[in-house]
């Protein structure tokens, strides 16, 4: 329902067109693991998304803020495609994973999505056991033939997203009935039981208490490691903690782009300034 | 991490030795991807087979239908014969026998009683009554003579209508071989042709094919749905604003929650059980009639009736029950000038749908004697009468092949006023959906 | 005398009257208070108190006529009958009471018509006659005394409003519980008859016995001719056809919701959908033509062909139109609980590389079962129930056999076949439609109570 309800406000909160406002900052990074350039997103006729252009590097944690219904989490949908379950919404310009646009026909959605996992706002865990909820993609996947192999992936997810012990007595039991920050601890464990390389993260705390909220930014400071994570948040305490870049958002525009450090000490640009004192948000 | 071959290492770490889990993804990709496209056709399938089995029933029904709008009549020349008609009282004449002289003076070679009948059996016996009702009509036609179109016998429209066929042996027809040489005297002299069927949508039921109609029936439903709506509309309206805006919740309302919901899934045959029990029986109702029917209907599309108000009552957003409250008016007020009118296109639509769905029904009516046989056409809601899909079960039973077409005419004729409805139904909720 | 549609009108028209009356009478009181705010509600709810005094004692009155007028008269007339005639026995007074009151209104009699019969007959129409206008009288003169009676209490201060609203609550109330008296008035008269079926066949006869052929118990003279009422072919009949129904209706009802909900576009939904819904549309007496018709001719032709003899009155046939009858009904449910399960449960499964097929068979039909099991119940509740398609185009004779080719009977079948035509009341015969009602009725009712259960919780659980 929150997703659907977040997609409708994305839809409305639409500008008049314009030119689009151009970034500040260095987009690029050294040996970048997502390229995207000039992207613009429409929801039938009104955009959504104007001119982005950024890098992700690989094992960052990047962080996207802004106001709300800036466009951050309409962009971070576009980078699994999640955008695609969408009628209206149109996607140009390009975004290389691999040096490959992700748009591109050739580029099957299902491995693509294999390889970028995504969080969402709202813990989703589905309704089956614990043990299903981890086990269940990479088996569909063929990442795992045999009841070992699965027990032995499940343990280990379940271990890396800080969830085990907490768990490992009820695996049989529903994933909904565990706590908020559990749930959305487990659909981490989902997101990297199929060993994705990007992580996307639309807001996982928001819908979360302090104490839930610590566990996972802890968990994503761990995690970056070994994936490249992209997380939307509103939070910019959050942002801060768990990020070593950042990008600020402002109605459909990338405004701008730098180390966290820089962007929440010395901001450039008026608006992130406004954004990060709390003039506006 | 471990380096089992098989196992896959995550991405970033990824080392060249160690098998990327993306590849093992796409290793099994064309696989899934055929239980995928399977699947999908399976999909497909099932809305093909619902969308072919509509069709064929369709034109199954319409193929077998059509020809049932004409039927063949024979010209017939009668001589008005003064000797025979009384002027003083026209009706009580022999016109069996007028139409029999007429028949004799077209074939004068037959002589013989057996022939006789043969021959008198390619017309229909309405002929006689269309002369009298001709001649009733205009007493100053005795002495002269008259040309009339009259209806053949069944037997001759099957024929006409490629129903009986010429080349079975003439024991495996119902015509016999000298029928057939009449016949098609008839047929070179221009005496034969096949008409539109009035008679199919002015006449009751019959037990001669060429002499039916569903008039009887039309009316008969007619009378029975106004029993149904005038009953069921302002009750089920009431029950759902009461529900809907003034129960309070508690045990008794949950159970006449409970009630509605189940009522609305028992199967129609018991509530014909209820009314047979109860209407006729205790309450000793005329059996057959308009009236039972009516209110039997009534019991039965009352659920979907309170369903259907109750969600367009739901519909109606807080915020215009607050602002009436907020004006000073009472509740009862609230809901009479300003939620019910929101609500009531909502409402009749859901009343016209179960009024549909009365419309269609016949299990509940065979059970108070809504199959009899009649053919009087109705005049009020206490005379015997038929309804149409009782009329269709009627003649689906009935042995003769003229029969058959006539089923599916009238199949048609009940499907065209159920289209009717529900497209108004249609056409009033875009009209008037939500404009909040 | 006075037709009742006369007299409704009558009183009809003097409510209107009252309207007015109460209208002006309240105006009239509130101008000689000084003006027509010292009126307490606005002057139409005086009209409309009165209006509902002159009407409502007088239709509930009415009714109450129109209820027990025959009875009323009936006992009447047999009090009046000649001594002779009012000793006979129970049954031969009730048959002689019966032709009288049909030779009254002109129906056919069962038997030879004797002077008497005629005499009762005159008796009979000239009670009508006289009950009509005592009931049209008195109802007249309740509904204006009624009237007057409101009439002479208008003031200003009469709370008129609030009493009107009063009456409007207790028509609301009455009219929601009549869904309540349905169901206890097809309990009671189903149970009724049960039990006096009960009393003549032993209930573990009925409900275990293997042989049913109630059409022999029509000869009550005949000995050992008492019919054999055992319904358990009669049960099995009924889950054969019902069973092959759902073997069509389930698998492709929800495919075609799954199709409709997860892979097709608009368009076709545009055209789809409302084609579904002419399928539910039609009533099942032409299902029962076709399935008569088309279908069981062209099985017994198929199977003519492989050398297989089918019965031309077939199960497969009938089951297999309450199949197709079914398909919209099954589909329109699933598509209502698949559209139910949040589309974040969607995006969870995309979101790690799920294919379509892969979300919808581990995700959402998982998530959405509860739903199409109790989709599912209420399809087969419809399905036990269903009676003209059966009527139509399954037998009558009870087999009691699994082989989908052969001809069997089901419950509606045999209600309806012992209960149309001539019924003599009281015989086992048509009683026992009445036991076979009750079971039908029993069977649904759980099925649909334990369905609506579970759908409710389901709504529930994703509201």
């Amino acid at each position: 329902m929150q997703e659907v309800l977040k997609k409708k406000s994305a839809e409305k909160r639409i500008l008049a067109p314009r030119e689009s406002r151009k970034t500040i900052g260095n987009i690029n990074v050294q040996n970048p693991r997502m390229v995207c350039r000039n992207v613009d997103v429409y929801y039938d006729d009104k955009q959504a998304i104007r001119n982005v252009s950024i890098d992700i590097g690989r094992n960052e944690v990047l962080s996207m803020i802004g106001p709300s219904g800036c466009g951050k989490s309409t962009f971070l949908r576009c980078l699994n495609r999640m955008n695609d379950t969408i009628d209206s919404c149109r996607v140009t310009g390009e975004i290389l994973f691999d040096g490959k646009d992700i748009y591109d026909s050739s580029i099957d959605v299902v491995p693509l999505r294999a390889q970028i996992g995504m969080v969402f706002q709202k813990p989703n865990p589905f309704p089956k056991s614990i043990y299903e909820n981890v086990g269940w993609a990479p088996k569909i996947h063929g990442l795992v033939e045999s009841k070992a192999e699965t027990d032995e992936l499940v343990e280990s997810t379940l271990q890396k997203a800080g969830l085990w012990n907490e768990v490992k007595d009820r695996l049989d039991q529903p994933g909904t009935g565990l706590s908020g920050g559990q749930q959305q601890r487990l659909c981490i464990a989902r997101a990297i039981a199929v060993s994705p390389e990007v992580i996307l993260m639309d807001e996982p705390c928001s819908a979360l208490d302090p104490i839930a909220t610590a566990k996972i930014e802890d968990l994503i400071d761990e995690l970056r490691e070994q994936y490249t994570i992209v997380i939307v948040t509103h939070s910019m305490q959050q942002a801060s903690r768990v990020s070593q870049r950042t990008a600020f958002f402002h109605l459909g525009d990338l405004i701008e782009v730098g180390t966290t450090e820089n962007i929440f000490t010395k901001p450039s640009h008026q608006l992130t300034e406004d954004y990060i004192t709390g003039r506006y948000g | 991490m471990s380096s089992v071959a098989k196992k896959p290492s995550t991405g970033a770490s990824g080392g060249s030795g160690r098998e990327r889990a993306i590849d093992i993804v796409n290793r099994r990709l064309a696989k899934r991807y055929r239980v995928e496209k399977r699947f999908r056709f399976y999909g497909l399938c099932s809305i093909i087979a619902s969308v072919v089995f509509l069709a064929v029933l369709l034109t199954s029904i319409v193929g077998n239908g059509y020809t049932a709008f004409f039927q063949t009549y024979i010209k017939l020349d009668v001589a008005l014969d003064a000797t025979m008609l009384d002027r003083a009282d026209p009706g009580g004449s022999d016109y069996q026998g007028i139409i029999k002289k007429s028949i004799n003076k077209l074939y004068p070679e037959v002589e013989d009683r057996r022939s006789k009948r043969e021959l008198y059996a390619l017309f229909s016996s309405g002929a006689a009554f269309q002369l009298r009702n001709t001649v009733m009509e205009n007493p100053d036609l005795i002495g002269t003579t008259v040309t009339l179109w009259v209806p053949a016998d069944d037997d001759v429209d099957m024929l006409m209508k490629g129903h009986i066929k010429r080349d079975v042996p003439e024991s495996g027809r119902r015509l016999s071989d000298k029928q057939l040489g009449w016949i098609d005297r008839l047929a070179v002299e221009d005496r034969i042709e096949k008409r539109f069927n009035v008679t199919f949508f002015t006449a009751g039921d019959s037990r001669e094919p060429e002499l039916s109609g569903i008039w009887g029936a039309v009316k008969g439903s007619f009378f029975t749905l106004l029993i149904t709506l005038v009953l069921s509309f302002p009750i089920g309206l009431a029950a759902a604003v009461y529900l809907e805006e003034f129960a309070p919740k508690n045990l008794a309302t949950d159970f006449i929650e409970v009630n509605i919901n189940n009522l609305a899934a028992v199967p129609s045959i018991v509530f014909g059980l209820l009314g047979l029990a109860v209407f006729l029986n205790f309450f000793g109702m005329p059996r057959s009639t308009p009236l039972v029917g009516g209110l039997v209907l009534t019991l039965m599309t009352l659920p979907t009736i309170i369903i259907a108000s109750r969600a367009a009552l739901k519909a109606v957003p807080p915020s215009i029950r607050e602002a009436a409250l907020g004006v000073g008016s009472s509740k009862m007020q609230m809901v009479s000038s300003h939620v019910l009118p929101l609500a009531l296109p909502g409402m009749l639509t859901g009343t016209i749908i179960g009024m549909a769905q009365a419309l269609g029904e016949t299990a509940p009516l065979l059970m108070i004697g809504m199959v009899a046989f009649i053919v009087d056409v109705p005049g009020g809601f206490t005379d015997p009468a038929a309804v149409m899909p009782v009329q269709i079960y009627l003649w689906a039973d009935s042995p003769e092949r003229a029969f058959l077409e006539r089923t599916s005419a009238a199949i048609m004729v009940l499907l065209a006023f159920l289209i009717l409805m529900n497209a108004t139904a249609v056409v009033m909720r875009k009209r008037f959906e939500k404009r909040w | 005398m006075m037709s009742p549609l006369a007299l409704l009108l009558a009183l009809l028209l003097l409510s209107a009257a009252g309207y007015f009356i109460g209208r002006r009478k309240a105006l009239y009181a509130a101008d000689k208070a000084g003006g027509p705010n010292m009126l307490h509600s606005r002057p139409n709810y005086y009209g409309v108190l009165t209006a509902l005094w002159c009407c409502l004692p007088a239709f509930f009155l009415f009714i109450l006529w129109l209820a027990f007028e025959q009875s009323i008269i009936t006992s009447l007339m047999v009090a009046d009958l000649p001594p002779g005639l009012r000793n006979l026995p129970q049954e031969r007074l009730s048959l002689f009471v019966n032709d009288a009151r049909n030779l009254a209104s002109g129906n056919i009699v069962s038997g030879e018509i004797t002077a008497e019969m005629r005499a009762a007959a005159a008796h009979y129409v000239n009670l009508q006659g006289i009950g009509k206008m005592i009931a049209g009288v008195t109802v007249l003169v309740v509904a204006i005394a009624g009237m007057l009676f409101v009439h002479r209490h208008i003031t200003p201060e009469l709370r008129a409003r609030n009493q009107v609203e009063r009456a409007i609550m207790a028509l609301l109330i009455f009219c929601s519980t009549i869904a309540i008296f349905t169901t206890i008035g097809i309990v009671l008269s189903v149970l009724y008859e049960a039990v006096r079926f009960f009393q003549q066949v032993p209930v573990t006869d009925f409900l275990f016995g293997l042989k049913w052929s109630p059409q022999m118990a029509i000869r009550e003279e005949q000995v050992g001719s008492s019919g054999a009422f055992g319904a358990i072919p009669v049960f099995a009949g009924t889950m054969l056809i019902s069973g092959i129904a759902m073997m069509v209706a389930v698998p492709i009802g929800l495919m075609s919701a799954i199709f409709l909900s997860e892979y097709a576009n608009k368009q076709v939904r545009a055209v789809a959908k409302p084609l579904l819904e002419i399928l539910a549309g039609v009533p099942t007496v032409v299902y029962g033509f076709f399935a008569a018709l088309v279908v069981a001719p062209v099985i017994r032709a198929g199977g003519s062909q492989l050398g297989i003899d089918v019965s031309s009155e077939s199960a497969l046939a009938a089951g297999l139109v309450m199949g197709i009858m079914i398909i919209p009904f099954v589909s329109s449910l699933s598509d209502d609980v698949i559209n139910a399960v949040p589309q974040s449960l969607r995006d969870g499964a995309y979101s790690v590389g799920a294919t379509r097929s892969e979300t919808i068979k581990h995700v959402l039909i998982p998530a959405a079962l509860p739903g199409i099991v109790g989709g599912i119940l209420l399809a087969v509740s419809r399905a036990i129930g269903e009676t003209m398609i059966v009527v139509m185009a399954a037998g009558l004779s009870a087999n009691l056999t699994a082989n989908p080719l052969q001809a069997v009977t089901t419950v509606t079948v045999q209600i309806v076949t012992l209960l149309v035509g001539d019924q003599e009341f009281d015989s086992p015969k048509t009683l026992a439609a009445f036991a076979l009602g009750l079971v039908l009725f029993v069977v649904t009712l759980f099925l649909n109570i334990i369905a609506l259960t579970v759908v409710r919780k389901y709504r529930e659980r994703y509201e």
